[in-house]
């Protein structure tokens, strides 16, 4: 098994304002593994997986301490372009966040701002990602409306779709699932799974199984803090600490 | 609000009533005869359009540039606070104030003269205000977070703005069009000495010519001339196709951002 790092946090702090959001966070990514993040409401998950593609600096008033490596590369040395890390580094946000276009358009956005001209590759690679999002039976006729139309679950499968049309190494998922139902959920922890093969993949949840059921990596965020990070497997059987037993058992306060 | 729609009511009724008598195919077609008693008001209703069309032309890209950069790049404090109030002070200028700053800057400055092009410059900086009030608005209605996605697919802010935020906005700043083309077609004050002509023989040539405008032409025929009966009916024909041309083209921006609505949810 290749046991190559993908992306790598040291000592990492992060404040919004004065408010200290994670607390000396070092985590490994492996790549070409599934890293699930878990914790309760409001411990800084959203705020971790967001340094991974330098998001955060779009947000007023925060301050970052520690580094981040995408391979090698330190992301947020002053030389860095933050345009060359998200080209690389893929997001799919908590909250589906189509653009005020159609559908269509939604996903060949990306494919242009990364240089994709041809028309029928773009055509092509819509058609694809779509598909892979297990959106394209329910759109592909009406391609040309507005992606504004869509329920709350389709539009987050559309985000998912305009993240895979790009090519990018990793991809970061912040609670993918939220409001999918069942069945669309189980589609897309197909595609996590197949995912695998090409990219490195981060993903948010709070769900327990979906942790298990999808990741090789897990870590438990709590206050900030990365409280124990390991495989899956030893983290939902044999938990170190006390509160990551708690909390995956479903004990927790 | 049913106070402002009975006073709306009124004077469309009002002006209606006495403008529709004297509307007709020679009074928007022909150019003014017998010291302005007779023959249409052609050149008047070609001129404003000249001057409302250009007054556009110019403040609509910098009032949308303006905006753009005070909500986009420019650094959040407080020059940007001062530029703020300046512009809402701009909108707060008297009228007549513009109209000695266009004819002391573009025509006498620049040496323009006084012709469509100092009236479109001077109604333009006008307008900028509102364009720029309206655009800034609209920009900051559209949500961080489908910024954020256009960045993370790897689009430049610029991309990211030109090819998300502004077209998101663009309802919005329609509104800020609409408003400056009722402000800008229906002003006497700054075309009085930067544009306007009492009477002209036939159309303007090029955008150095003056032209006839209907508001200014309303003021005139209402203050000059031997006839003033005569007149009277006549403006109030102007005032009748003014407020038509202002409403429509109202109309016409309206249901354009209708449609950009649908289309965009
Ligand atoms: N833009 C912001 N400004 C100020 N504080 C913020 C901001 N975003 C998040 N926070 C704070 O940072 C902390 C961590 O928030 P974050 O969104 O990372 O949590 P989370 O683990 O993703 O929670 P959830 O599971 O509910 O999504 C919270 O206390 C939150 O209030
Ligand atoms: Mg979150």
């Amino acid at each position: 098994m290749d046991k190559k790092i993908k992306m790598r946090a040291e000592g990492v702090n992060f404040f919004y304002g004065r408010t200290q959001a994670l607390k000396n966070v070092d985590i490994l990514i492996h790549a070409n593994q599934v890293t699930a993040l878990i914790g309760p409401s409001g411990c800084g998950k959203s705020t971790f997986i967001r340094l991974f593609n330098r998001m955060n600096e779009l947000v007023p008033d925060t301050s970052l301490s520690g580094n981040i490596y995408l391979d090698d590369l330190e992301i947020n040395s002053a030389q860095i372009d933050p345009v060359e890390i998200r080209k690389r580094v893929g997001m799919v946000f908590q909250k589906p966040n189509p653009f005020p276009k159609s559908i269509f358009d939604n996903i060949s956005y990306g494919l242009r701002v990364n240089g994709v001209r041809d028309a029928n590759s773009i055509e092509e690679r819509v058609e694809a990602s779509l598909k892979k999002a297990a959106i394209w039976d329910e759109v592909k006729n009406r391609l040309n409306d507005s992606a504004l139309k869509l329920s709350g679950g389709q539009q987050q499968r559309l985000c998912i779709a305009r993240c895979l049309a790009v090519d990018t190494e990793v991809i970061l998922f912040d609670e993918p699932c939220a409001s999918l139902d069942p069945i669309s959920t189980a589609k897309i922890e197909e595609l996590i799974l197949e995912l695998k093969k090409d990219y490195t993949i981060v993903i948010v949840t709070h769900n327990m199984q979906q942790a298990a059921r999808v990741s090789d990596y897990t870590g438990f965020f709590l206050l900030g803090e990365l409280i124990e990070f390991g495989k899956t497997q030893d983290i939902f059987t044999a938990p170190q600490d006390k509160r990551t037993e708690a909390y995956i058992t479903g004990r927790f306060g | 609000m049913f106070t402002t729609l009975f006073f709306l009511g009124l004077i469309i009724f009002f002006v209606g009533v006495r403008g529709a008598k004297v509307i007709s195919w020679e009074f928007l077609t022909q150019i003014p005869r017998c010291s302005m008693t007779q023959g249409g008001v052609a050149p008047a209703i070609v001129g404003t359009l000249y001057i409302t069309l250009g007054a556009i032309l110019f403040s609509l890209p910098l009032g949308v540039a303006c905006a753009v950069y005070l909500c986009e790049y420019s650094p959040k404090g407080f020059m940007v606070n001062i530029i703020r109030i300046s512009i809402n002070n701009l909108a707060g200028v008297p009228s007549v104030v513009f109209g000695l700053f266009g004819l002391a800057v573009f025509v006498k400055f620049f040496g323009f003269g006084v012709s469509i092009l100092s009236g479109s410059l001077t109604l333009g900086i006008l307008a900028l205000p509102l364009i720029i009030s309206s655009t800034q608005e609209a920009l900051l209605a559209v949500p961080q977070s489908i910024r954020e996605a256009s960045l993370s697919l790897g689009a430049t802010k610029w991309e990211t703005i030109k090819r998300i935020v502004l077209p998101a906005a663009l309802p919005g700043i329609l509104t800020g069009v609409i408003l400056s083309i009722g402000r800008v077609a229906g002003e006497t004050a700054p075309i009085l000495f930067t544009a306007a002509a009492f009477y002209m023989r036939g159309y303007p040539k090029s955008v150095f010519s003056e032209v006839m405008a209907l508001p200014y032409h309303i003021y005139a025929l209402m203050t000059e001339g031997v006839h003033p009966d005569r007149q009277m009916a006549i403006a109030y024909g102007c005032s009748f196709i003014l407020l038509f041309l202002v409403l429509s083209i109202s109309g016409i921006a309206i249901i354009i951002r209708q449609k950009q609505r649908i289309q965009h949810g």
